[in-house]
């Protein structure tokens, strides 16, 4: 059976003054999918996302969302004033209500639920990244859009959200966005990847991907090891139960 | 109690009570120098008043809005610094307004009572604007609270979820331009930001979430205008500067509290 197609980009471009972030792409996303971005640094990976979310509007080409498509987004980082006064419970329904139940669920599928009453500004890195995506899970969205979802977060941590988000696919349908640039990890957890620099350089499966010339042209001798990794691990990421981590 | 000292409380806690949550949002926003910007061009606000000879709120209303909303527009399209940006409007504005005044000839005109205001001359006609402003604020900011919020906390984030990012923060940069127009009688186009900032800063302590803050900040607010006004009469000081020294104190005091009671607890 073929999925329905969430979201669709046509000869998508975005310019910033006279320099094209990102030109001619087309790409499309259907439910229950996870594809990932990745690309070397100014690649214009952020670019992409915002686009397809709509939070800039394309310079050529077009997006077309489903209609009443709910997307879940975590961005690349959160910086909140000091002077905030927010706990985690708070900016889990800062736009929309939830009950507190729902919260703690959605909080423990990330191993988060202990902070729930906590100021924002207490959390490190890895474990705001890890309350961004509960709370992006929270209304359970028909696509997924995390920018860097792992950034902050420790090797065996990220092994342990990417399965996550693959669990959470399986869950609820949802299609997922995913933007990384370690390739290490991202392989096993991903169903196609589009290699982007600027403009879409080779998409398709992991494997193919890691195969294609420009892809490691791109990434030189890290994509090549990465590759390695990738074989090795028999196309598995490392398994961790939760009980472990404690 | 003499009526000019009841007028002048009246008209101080109508401005408290919405200076505090609408600072909030200066503070954890970051603009006090947006607010710095348009309490500045109020001045020429006045003058454009004078020399057309139309109600002075209603000039320092028009030219406040319009900066308001010039600033709104050039930040979304400019790359450039906002608060060169801003820098450069606000000493631009504020040398203009003071020119502008300076050659009117014939009329004399209170500039230290625009610059520093003087809530003691407020007039039950002022108080009327004074609270029927603060009472749709108030209900405009309500209204406006939690996706202002969101969008505080993150425009991506927000947007990303559907709220309406641009027509909220025009909203709220709208609103602000309304309340400097306000406050501008009861303290002046150079110590407006002060009530904004001050209170909501001092509030910060205190609060566990950003409705706390809001209400503190509205309390400390309240507190400074009533210890500036007795101030101003006890001492025969100036009242827009009492009333910012005494917020100082009041947020001075703050930080010794909390710093002594994280002593006490560890």
């Amino acid at each position: 059976m073929t999925q329905p197609t969430l979201i669709e980009a046509h000869g998508l471009g975005v310019r910033a003054g006279r320099r094209w972030l990102i030109h001619n792409i087309d790409m499309a996303v259907t439910a229950g999918e996870i594809v990932t971005i990745i690309g070397p640094n100014g690649a214009g990976k952020t670019t992409m996302a915002r686009a397809l979310i709509g939070l800039v509007k394309p310079s050529a080409g077009s997006v077309t969302r489903r209609p009443d498509l709910t997307i879940g987004y975590v961005p690349q980082r959160l910086a909140i004033d000091p002077t905030l006064p927010l706990t985690v419970m708070r900016l889990m329904t800062l736009v929309k209500p939830a009950t507190r139940q729902a919260i703690i669920d959605s909080l423990d599928h990330t191993q988060m639920a202990h902070v729930i009453d906590q100021p924002l500004q207490t959390l490190s890195g890895g474990e705001m990244q890890r309350v961004l995506l509960a709370r992006a899970l929270l209304h359970k969205p028909d696509l997924l859009i995390l920018d860097e979802p792992v950034q902050g977060v420790d090797f065996a941590g990220q092994a342990e959200l990417y399965r996550l988000i693959a669990a959470t696919r399986d869950e609820i349908g949802c299609g997922v966005v995913m933007i990384s640039h370690d390739l290490h990890v991202v392989m096993g957890a991903t169903d196609r990847v589009i290699c982007l620099n600027g403009h879409v350089c080779c998409s398709g499966a992991p494997q193919e991907v890691t195969k294609h010339p420009e892809y490691q042209r791109l990434f030189g001798q890290q994509a090549i090891d990465a590759y390695a990794i990738y074989q090795h691990q028999g196309h598995e990421i490392p398994h961790r139960s939760p009980s472990e981590q404690k | 109690m003499d009526d000019f000292i009841l007028r002048a409380l009246l008209a101080g806690f109508g401005v408290a009570v919405i200076a505090g949550p609408m600072g909030c949002f200066v503070v954890w926003r970051r603009m006090a120098y947006f607010g710095d910007t348009v309490a500045h061009a109020a001045l020429l606000g006045v003058a454009l008043a004078i020399l057309l000879d139309v109600n002075i709120l209603a000039g320092v209303l028009a030219v406040g809005l319009t900066i308001a909303v010039a600033l709104f527009v050039l930040q979304d399209r400019l790359s450039l610094a906002t608060d060169t940006l801003l820098g450069i409007l606000s000493h631009a504005s504020l040398a203009l307004g003071l020119l502008a005044i300076a050659m009117m000839t014939g009329i004399r005109v209170d500039l230290l009572g625009y610059l520093f205001g003087d809530i003691l001359t407020v007039g039950w006609s002022d108080l009327l604007v004074i609270w029927g402003g603060a009472c749709v604020l108030l209900g405009l900011l309500a209204i406006m609270w939690r996706p202002l919020l969101a969008l505080t906390v993150s425009p991506d984030l927000a947007a990303a979820e559907g709220v309406p990012a641009r027509r909220v923060r025009l909203a709220y940069v709208l609103a602000l331009a309304v309340l400097i127009a306000l406050a501008m009688k009861l303290i002046g186009i150079l110590l407006i930001t002060a009530l904004l900032i001050i209170p909501a800063a001092a509030a910060r302590p205190f609060a566990r979430n950003p409705e706390a803050m809001a209400l503190v900040a509205a309390l400390i607010g309240a507190v400074s205008v009533s210890g500036g006004i007795g101030a101003s009469l006890a001492f025969d000081t100036p009242s827009g500067p009492s009333i910012v020294v005494t917020a100082v104190v009041l947020f001075a005091l703050g930080l010794m509290v909390s710093a002594g009671a994280r002593l006490v607890k560890s």
